[in-house]
């Protein structure tokens, strides 16, 4: 029985592929003309979202930014701050699934700034410059008030363990290493890593791939601990927010009022971003800072130099993240004799029916840009690390408890803690009633 | 010494205000030129058929549990036939609905009697995952009718398509909202 199948099948494959041949690879049975009044059904096409879900998510951006100024400047609360996070979280996070993300869109303008025939929509430029433009003027509010990702990471924050302030400015450099990374793979064309490896967005949509899913469990039970990993060490749009809230004209104070030093405040920041009043620097002190200086001035174009070497060893590495380049690799070793069979990509590279040589050509092309593109990397990376080193060897003499406006998230933590504060909101009445019934 | 304070802190501010102005004229370039090449319309993911080549990652790399990718069916392109490639099997026991003869690994095709010796073939988009393993069947043997697509009713639109960073053929491409499926035509 089961031969005689077989033997169906063939001649009937045979019959088929000769029929093939004569109709020119296309329509080897024609439709047949029903004699029942069977009447074709139309394949369905049913269309994407209309854009308008996209302007109401940007309105939203906007209203949420306002609101979340107001909550942490004018308001000064941590509870109406908080409410705000959580809607940021239900409404960007789990309504929206967390696309388009201004974090993402980093990766977008740096494509179309180099790439004349790549297109940014217009709500997505809008997305990606809001926060950036409100950082000039407040701070990272949308970090600690409308960033899904933050909130997430915020909401499982149970037992914050603070991290000694020398880990906490090494761990940064992360951010920059991935923000690098993330143009430098954007602008190549090898993917957008930060969309791909994105830890949380897989939960906002619940549903992903494992990896992404345990990358994204790993920071939530580290963020148990450690107030928002993610924000502090790998964002790599926190990056940006953190440089231009440095310059904001407004920045989060812990009290409007004068500071009484009481100390309240100093671990009440799980993000490590309040100072410590620093009192005068003696001149022995001032001398041995300004030697140091001098000389990390002077090494700085070194340390640039060595980062940008230090970038070119891996260019080679970096290139093969490039579709285009492992697959010419691999059409190479497979024309060499050196592997045997094919993978899915050769396969199809072969079906096209392009030349192997143009492969070749555009990968030499592309790893040419991988080369530049580490160049810069690694000197970027030199850079940063120069800066950070002249940045702590400058002091910056401060007589109060300051929350650092490039570290703070703006999230009103603090605010809770400062008894200065609490007298300003009149607390203190509720205050003694708690401690003293 | 407050001559000397008061003098550090100008420069300082000097400083700061010098470098907020510049970095708000960066954003309004950055805003200005971006704009300038911002899109006039929307853009969604769509597989080109005629460069897919149903490896079956489709299934497996869409950031949904169940892909958003599917195949359909232009109906015009059909041939209708008893034996079809895309619905049976190559080794079938017997050619009749039975799930051990089908090549749909989730029974997602519906096989309909019309008249002989002609048999509808519909997809249950609810079940299908996107696998290919029909489309290549069809493509073999018929008349290349059954062919993956993403649906945007489900579709949720990454930033960048999961599928797309890791189709061996880059048949993924961004096309206009307005006109977001590329279906085989009939010729």
């Amino acid at each position: 029985m089961m031969r005689r199948k077989d033997l169906l099948m063939t001649i009937l494959g045979v019959i088929l592929c000769l029929t093939a041949i004569a109709a020119g690879q296309t329509r080897r049975f024609p439709p047949p003309d029903f004699q029942s009044g069977y009447e074709m059904p139309t394949t369905e096409t049913p269309p994407p979202d209309a854009d308008f879900y996209e302007y109401i998510a940007v309105a939203v951006l906007a209203a949420a930014l306002g609101v979340g100024t107001y909550f942490i400047f004018v308001k000064r609360s941590r509870k109406y701050a908080w409410a705000l996070m959580i809607f940021s979280l239900a409404f960007f996070g789990f309504w929206r699934m967390g696309c388009v993300c201004p974090i993402g869109a980093t990766q977008n303008m740096a494509v179309s700034m180099f790439d004349p025939g790549y297109a940014v929509p217009i709500t997505v430029l809008i997305i990606f410059l809001l926060p950036l433009a409100l950082s000039l003027f407040h701070g990272r509010v949308f970090c600690g008030t409308v960033c899904p990702l933050g909130a997430i990471q915020d909401v499982v924050l149970l037992k914050p363990l603070s991290v000694p302030f020398w880990l906490e400015s090494s761990l940064r450099l992360l951010g920059y290493l991935y923000l690098g990374l993330a143009l430098v793979l954007a602008i190549t064309g090898a993917g957008f890593i930060i969309c791909q490896y994105d830890p949380f967005v897989s939960f906002f949509r619940l549903s992903g791939n494992f990896g992404v899913l345990a990358i994204g469990g790993a920071f939530l039970i580290m963020g148990v601990f450690i107030g928002r990993p993610y924000c502090r060490f790998l964002c790599p749009y926190g990056i940006l927010l953190r440089q231009l809230s440095r310059l904001s004209k407004w920045k989060v104070k812990i009290s409007p009022d004068e500071c009484v030093k009481c100390r309240l405040c100093e671990d009440s920041c799980p993000f490590g971003a309040i100072r410590k009043p620093t009192g005068e620097a003696s001149s022995e002190e001032l001398a041995a800072r300004k030697k140091i200086l001098a000389v990390l001035i002077l090494l700085f174009p070194f340390i640039v130099l060595a980062g940008g070497f230090g970038g070119s060893q891996i260019s080679g590495l970096l290139s093969r993240s490039h579709h285009d380049v492992r697959l010419a690799d691999r059409i190479y070793l497979e024309e060499s004799g050196q592997v045997e069979g094919t993978t899915d990509e050769s396969e199809a590279f072969r079906g096209t029916g392009e030349s192997i040589e143009s492969l070749y050509e555009l990968s030499a092309e592309i790893q040419a840009e991988f080369s530049r593109g580490s160049w810069i990397l690694g000197g970027f990376i030199g850079l940063v690390i120069g800066g950070t080193l002249i940045k702590h060897t400058i002091r910056r003499n401060s007589d109060e408890y300051l929350a650092d406006a490039g570290d703070c998230l703006a999230c009103g933590r603090c605010f809770e803690y400062c008894p200065r504060e609490r007298l300003r909101l009149s607390k203190l009445q509720e205050d003694k009633q708690v401690l003293y019934g | 010494m407050a001559e000397k304070d008061s003098k550090d802190t100008s420069r300082r501010s000097f400083l700061h205000d010098g470098l907020w102005g510049i970095s708000m004229a960066a954003l309004g370039s950055l805003a200005g030129f971006a704009f300038s090449r911002t899109a006039k319309e929307k853009t969604v993911w769509q597989i080109d058929p005629y460069k897919c080549t149903c490896c079956g990652k489709c299934t497996t790399e869409c950031v949904l549990a169940l892909s958003a990718v599917k195949c359909v069916h232009v109906y015009a392109m059909c041939g209708y036939c008893e034996l079809c490639t895309g619905y049976f099997d190559p080794d079938p026991h017997e050619l009749d609905t039975g799930a051990e003869n089908q090549l749909c690994p989730t029974g997602a095709i519906i096989r309909t009697f019309i008249e002989d010796p002609y048999y509808s073939y519909a997809i249950d988009e609810d079940l299908c995952n996107g696998c290919g393993k029909c489309v290549k069947g069809c493509n073999a043997f018929g008349n290349g009718s059954l062919f993956l697509q993403i649906r945007h009713n489900l579709c949720v639109n990454c930033n960048k398509c999961a599928i797309a960073a890791a189709c061996p053929s880059q048949a993924i491409k961004k096309v206009p909202a307005d006109e977001p499926y590329i279906l085989k035509q009939v010729g």
